[in-house]
């Protein structure tokens, strides 16, 4: 499809022959005799017990006398290289490839290796979830490369994450269209018509540029795409005969289109004026929050929002929305008795107004509503701009009063305003005094959630709230970022830590694909340690097992990191619904020899988390099993991260 | 009947009283730790009943679990998140240990002499 239009000089089929025929004096690979016989050489016979011929030996052992230059001119590689440099893009994690060997030579030599920074990853997974991490932290994506079929293949999950969780990430797949001419062996095998479709279902936008000018129109909308309000992912098919050829001159110079951000869509004027009126003029209004702040300044008008009508806030926690300081934050319970909901940028709107039992009953479960059946519901929501057929990352449909599709933050600004005039005179009053209840609901809120914290605080193995809060004994006096919570601590992090910056909460993976944390965790430490941040990970035992190869990259960039494990030996949801559904059936659940059902637990022999990570250039201690040793553990390993290095702590937990 | 009456009574006893005491409490309670475990109560509610929001709900069995008349019929029967557990699946002698494990935790401190709670 891309192999046209070959120029006379030497091109890339003629390099392959030059290399068959600079091998076959030497040692003779079925490849390389094939290719011999295509380019219309005659066959050698040699038998490999010759000695060298003396040619051989010069060319092994003599000074080249003329500069060797095979490509034919400059390598359409580089002018791909020349195209990703007019972006920002910092760093490039991923797990090398042949298919794209052409871009890989061009990035680190012409190049320079630098703006991108090639990462080594040891899964392509790894490498997407390390972008993942980088991005919830900097606001800025980076690109990663793969092999276009088993390498994409490995990335699959990772780039759903991002789909779901609404990040952007460049991916690029190597693939060799050309089936007439590609090298025959795994390079036809891993070749495909449309590598693009694997990822189709979740990513925002791909393609497949035939030419030099197509990839650099290509980029700059693919950087485009996936940067505007939602963002996502996005997939560009990289032909290897495209990265390896010359640049050919056909009349028409090559240019980098210049790229424009997009500025993210708003609520309509109308729908924000009817909003303010509803929430003005409600009893009791309430905002529930995912995604809704996508930088620092967004938690700003969250705030400027609850403050004007002094309503209290939900934060679901894809993204540190609001303070957890702030008198107006609220568990979810508080939208029982709301007159008004507004949520933002909600996956799950249904969800907070309807509860589900999953009892088993009928097999299926039985459902609640539970606001009151009057309570009027606003969304704004950008995914509504981004929905696929298949692949779908909404819940249940929630039918609601007022529908925005648009940016939440973007929005923000209007809504405020328009907020702030419609509050009429005679509500002031009630407003303040709803105010005024809220720091007492909070306040009371706040002691028993300490009391609950201090439940089995002796225990062994160790509860997930002294976990937590022997940890932030040793950080809490640095400028900290929360990079990843995986498995699951009962939230007591968003319970008990004083998190107030964007950047001291940052979510989850979004598509619940287990496997994020570990790589998340590394990538969003890589851009805070470019920040002069300290990065702090709870780090789960099933996770780390997906691909814990990236905690060698880690050690191999010097990316300090503090990942204090919740190793409660079992995946641990999973243990749970058979378990449930043994109860369910009436039937003993068959644990085997471990503590959960069989299938669920990670035990037996018991990972040695610490050695592992030792092994792959990290500090770690542990097994940690006494609750008094966990803080001195935990301040050696600041100490360690603080110097620069990543730094493990393998703590036993209780299970949630 | 009067073998379950006997148990309920055994935990109430525990409930108030410190383990090691009596030894026959005592072998109740380590029964009952031991029942917790193989049944998979610990799976949502922790080893020492401290639940957790993400699978209990918040609620919390230890300290003060409910009168053992209540948490069994809670047990057998419950139609919400948590499964019931028939007497066939959880016979009543380890329900009534498990009872008297539950009654044998002792109270948490107030958080306030916790240095990391006492915020």
């Amino acid at each position: 499809m891309t192999r046209k239009n070959l120029g006379p000089s030497v091109d890339r089929r003629k390099f392959l022959k030059g290399v068959a025929v600079a091998g076959a004096a030497g040692t003779v690979s079925p490849q390389i005799a094939s290719a011999t016989i295509l380019a219309g050489a005659a066959p050698a016979h040699l038998p490999s017990s010759l000695p060298p011929t003396a040619q051989t030996i010069a060319a092994e052992t003599g000074t080249p006398q003329a500069e060797v230059s095979r490509i034919g001119g400059v390598a359409g590689s580089d002018f791909m290289v020349d195209v990703i440099k007019t972006f920002d893009i910092k760093y490039l994690p991923a797990n090398c490839a042949s298919s794209y060997r052409g871009i890989h030579e061009s990035l680190i030599n012409y190049g320079g290796n630098k703006n991108p920074e090639f990462l080594t990853c040891t899964h392509e997974e790894s490498a997407i979830g390390m972008a993942h991490g980088y991005f919830k932290v900097t606001g800025k994506p980076l690109m990663s490369l793969c092999h276009g079929t088993v390498g994409l293949q490995h990335a699959t999950m990772g780039i759903y994450n991002a789909w779901c969780d609404r990040v952007p990430v460049i991916v690029m797949g190597g693939n060799d269209l050309d089936a007439a001419h590609r090298p025959p062996g795994v390079p036809t095998f891993h070749s495909a018509q449309d590598i693009n479709a694997l990822v189709r279902d979740f990513t925002k936008w791909d393609d497949t540029p035939v030419s030099l000018q197509h990839f650099a129109q290509s980029f700059v909308r693919a950087y485009k795409i996936a940067m505007t309000p939602p963002y996502g992912p996005v997939m560009i098919s990289l032909d290897a005969g495209l990265q390896q050829e010359p640049i050919h001159n056909s009349g028409e110079k090559l240019y980098v289109p210049r790229y424009t951000p997009t500025s993210p869509p708003q609520g309509d004027t109308g729908a924000v004026k009817e909003a303010a009126r509803l929430l003005a003029n409600a009893q009791n209004p309430v905002i529930v929050v995912d995604r809704a702040a996508r930088t620092e300044d967004g938690v700003g008008l969250l705030v400027q929002l609850a403050e004007a009508l002094q309503a209290r806030v939900v934060d679901m926690g894809g993204r540190m929305n609001f303070p957890k300081t702030h008198h107006l934050g609220a568990p979810l319970t508080a939208v029982n008795n709301a007159d008004v909901i507004i949520g933002m940028e909600l996956s799950d709107f249904w969800g907070v107004v309807n509860s589900y039992v999953d009892n088993g009953e009928h097999g299926i479960g039985i459902n609640r509503f539970k606001i009151k059946p009057d309570t009027k519901l606003i969304s704004i929501s950008s995914v509504e701009l981004n929905t696929k057929a298949n692949y779908q990352d909404f819940q249940r449909f929630q039918s609601v009063d007022v529908s925005m599709a648009a940016d939440a933050e973007a929005t923000l600004p209007a809504l405020i305003e328009a907020v702030k005039s419609a509050i009429p005179n005679d509500r002031k009053v009630a407003i303040e005094r709803r105010g005024e209840a809220a720091k007492k609901a909070r306040a009371e809120g706040r002691a028993r959630t300490l009391q609950l914290a201090a439940l089995a605080w002796d225990a062994s193995p160790i509860s997930t709230a002294r976990l937590v809060m022997e940890t932030w004994g040793q950080i809490k006096d640095l400028d900290w970022s929360l990079v990843s919570s995986s498995g699951n601590v009962s939230n007591w992090p968003n319970r008990l830590w004083p998190i107030e910056k964007y950047h001291h909460w940052l979510g989850g993976s979004g598509g619940y694909g287990v496997g994020y944390g570990a790589p998340a965790s590394v990538g969003a430490a890589l851009a805070n340690r470019d920040l002069g941040r300290f990065s702090v990970s709870i780090q789960s035992d099933g996770d780390l097992m997906y691909a814990p190869g990236v905690l060698w990259t880690a050690a191999k960039h010097k990316i300090p990191l503090l990942a204090v494990m919740h190793n409660n030996r079992g995946y641990h949801q999973e243990l749970m619904h058979v378990q449930r559904l043994s109860s369910f059936r009436n039937r003993v659940a068959n644990l085997g020899d471990d503590m959960g059902p069989i299938g669920t637990s990670i035990m037996n022999p018991d990972i040695e988390y610490h050695k592992f990570a030792e092994s792959m250039g990290w500090w770690a201690t542990g097994p940690i099993k006494d609750p008094a040793e966990l803080g001195p553990a935990i301040k050696e390993a600041v100490a360690v991260v603080k110097s620069g290095q990543p730094a493990l702590v393998n703590v036993w937990t209780q299970p949630r | 009947m009067r073998h379950r009456m006997f148990r309920t009574a055994l935990a109430a006893l525990a409930a108030g009283a410190v383990l090691g005491n009596s030894a026959a409490l005592a072998t109740s309670s380590q029964k009952g730790k031991a029942a917790f475990m193989k049944y998979g109560c610990w799976q949502c509610h922790g080893t020492q009943g401290q639940g957790s929001v993400a699978t209990s709900n918040g609620k919390v069995l230890a300290p003060d679990p409910l009168p053992y008349e209540s948490f069994s019929a809670f047990v057998r029967s419950t139609n919400g998140a948590m499964p019931p557990y028939s007497e066939q699946v959880l016979p009543n002698d380890d329900l009534a240990d498990i009872h008297a494990y539950l009654s044998s935790i002792p109270k948490p401190n107030d958080h306030t002499s916790i240095p990391l709670l006492s915020q």
